[in-house]
């Protein structure tokens, strides 16, 4: 990181104000003068302004950060406010981006802020890298997670990682110099549908919180050249037994972008490498779907239809359609349950377990078998608007 | 006896223990214990081939197995096993 740390252009003085606001910093050894000078000559490219990126945009602004930029294309919804600190209840509905500006340029308006209302893909990351120093991964998806990862080894950015599930959290620094990669660690996604999202399988609100301050701090240390990076280890947070433990992380040297024989030299098609194919669709019982308004003239008409609830029985006590609940897990135990004569459709939050349950009915050698599609969160949005959303 | 330490995603298949003890004098046997006491975890964690998923990573102690002698690696009493797929979210 020695280039980094060597970086002062003549335009990074602090003025009087500056002086005053970052006076904590400029007492302590470590920061001083020199350390938040640095700070205002970097430049941190975040991707994305949601759970990890909220507190991550938020103190990389309070420190003195000179130029963030941030990439987000998405709009604030109810359910982003249990963690995404960064937006409030009135900015529901508007653009993300737009929201974090407000409360940026209010904590420190000697930001230079740069917003980039763009997904991400492999035609624009490296133009974007290139502008950057440092990039942090605020992302929520395996394609993504890649394309950061291969675009940060290409432009010869270290890359910022961080990502959440439920209780529990990894950070670390990747595509330093001398330090793996994302790809180092994990060479393979895993297959669509086998690990849940946080849409599917839950976060817990201050999960982002612990892990985007993570991440913030790690920035912070490249760009002051302080300390020792996260750069050849994985931090694990396991925030129900507050155990934080790390692993050592190695150079891959079969790495196939930053090994000694790179067989990745230019961005690839990431959906395709992750194998998702068209928007969050099921790849498993493609032909046996039932829309919610079939499923409604169905009930109305009183035909012999069973409704199987694959979903877990918390979710069941926020909502449900009177339907039979075995949770998805369970099902190959308690598949003896079920009446194969009979007309089966069956649901859970967003159709994606829904999926893999008639899935594996189908192969049990059940045919009257049928996947609500869009889960009970279609039903809310088109049949039942009273129904709570989640 | 070796500790094998299982993440959240996958409690829900291991009678949602956060960590199963299990007798074994290497990693590959400690681990063909853990799925015969928990068949469900089977498919999670090794492909229809018999072999690990590309995608689950085994640490013994802090070391990946990959760099020590893969799931022929020997352990010692007291040795902690730890299983990390990869997880995505951020929003």
């Amino acid at each position: 990181m020695a280039t980094l740390s060597d970086v002062k252009p003549p335009e990074a003085v602090l003025s009087n104000d500056e002086i005053l606001r970052y006076s904590r910093h400029l007492i302590m050894p470590e920061v001083g003068m020199e350390g938040q000078q640095k700070l205002k000559a970097a430049k941190v490219l975040c991707i994305g302004a949601g759970g990890l990126g909220s507190p991550l945009a938020l103190y990389l602004t309070a420190a003195g950060v000179g130029t963030l930029g941030i990439v987000d294309f998405d709009v604030v919804d109810y359910t982003n406010l249990q963690r995404q600190i960064i937006h409030t209840t009135a900015d529901v509905g508007r653009k993300k981006l737009d929201s974090a500006a407000d409360k940026l340029t209010a904590i420190n308006p000697f930001l230079n802020l740069r917003t980039f209302d763009t997904k991400l893909t492999s035609a624009n990351a490296l133009e974007l890298f290139r502008e950057f120093d440092i990039v942090a991964d605020g992302t929520d998806n395996f394609p993504t997670r890649y394309l950061v990862n291969d675009a940060c080894v290409l432009t010869g950015k270290p890359n910022v990682y961080g990502s959440i599930f439920r209780f529990e959290g990894q950070a670390s620094v990747f595509a330093t110099e001398e330090g793996p990669c994302y790809r180092c660690l994990y060479p393979e996604p895993p297959p669509p549908g086998l690990v849940p999202s946080c849409a599917e399988g839950g976060v817990l609100g201050i999960l982002p919180g612990l892990i985007g301050v993570i991440q913030a701090t790690e920035t912070i240390k490249l760009i002051l050249g302080q300390g020792d990076s996260l750069a050849g280890r994985l931090l694990l947070v396991d925030a129900l037994g507050m155990k934080f433990r790390e692993l050592k992380l190695r150079k891959n040297p079969d790495c196939p972008v930053c090994g000694t024989h790179r067989t990745i030299t230019a961005l690839i098609d990431y959906d395709q490498f992750c194998g998702i194919r068209g928007q969050e669709e099921p790849v498993f019982g493609g032909l046996s779907l039932m829309s919610v308004e079939e499923l409604k003239k169905k009930l109305d008409a009183k035909a012999d239809i069973f409704i199987l609830d694959v979903r877990e029985p918390h979710e069941y006590q926020i909502c449900h359609l009177n339907g039979y609940l075995i949770p998805l897990g369970d099902l190959p135990k308690r598949i003896s349950e079920l009446d194969s004569s009979r007309e089966i459709v069956a649901h859970c939050k967003m159709g994606g377990r829904s999926a893999k349950a008639v899935a594996f009915l189908k192969q049990a050698g059940f045919t009257k078998v049928y996947n609500l599609t869009g889960g009970i969160n279609a039903w809310a949005d088109r049949i039942d608007t009273k129904m709570p959303k989640y | 006896m070796p500790q094998i330490q299982i993440p959240s995603p996958l409690r829900q298949y291991s009678g949602k223990q956060a960590s199963v003890d299990v007798p074994g004098n290497t990693v590959g046997e400690a681990l063909a214990g853990l799925v015969s006491r928990h068949p469900d975890l089977k498919r999670h964690l090794y492909a229809d081939d018999g072999k690990l998923r590309a995608f689950v990573n085994v640490y013994v102690n802090d070391e990946d197995m990959r760099y020590l002698q893969k799931e022929a690696t020997e352990l010692k009493d007291g040795d902690t096993i730890s299983i990390v797929p990869s997880i995505a979210g951020g929003r």
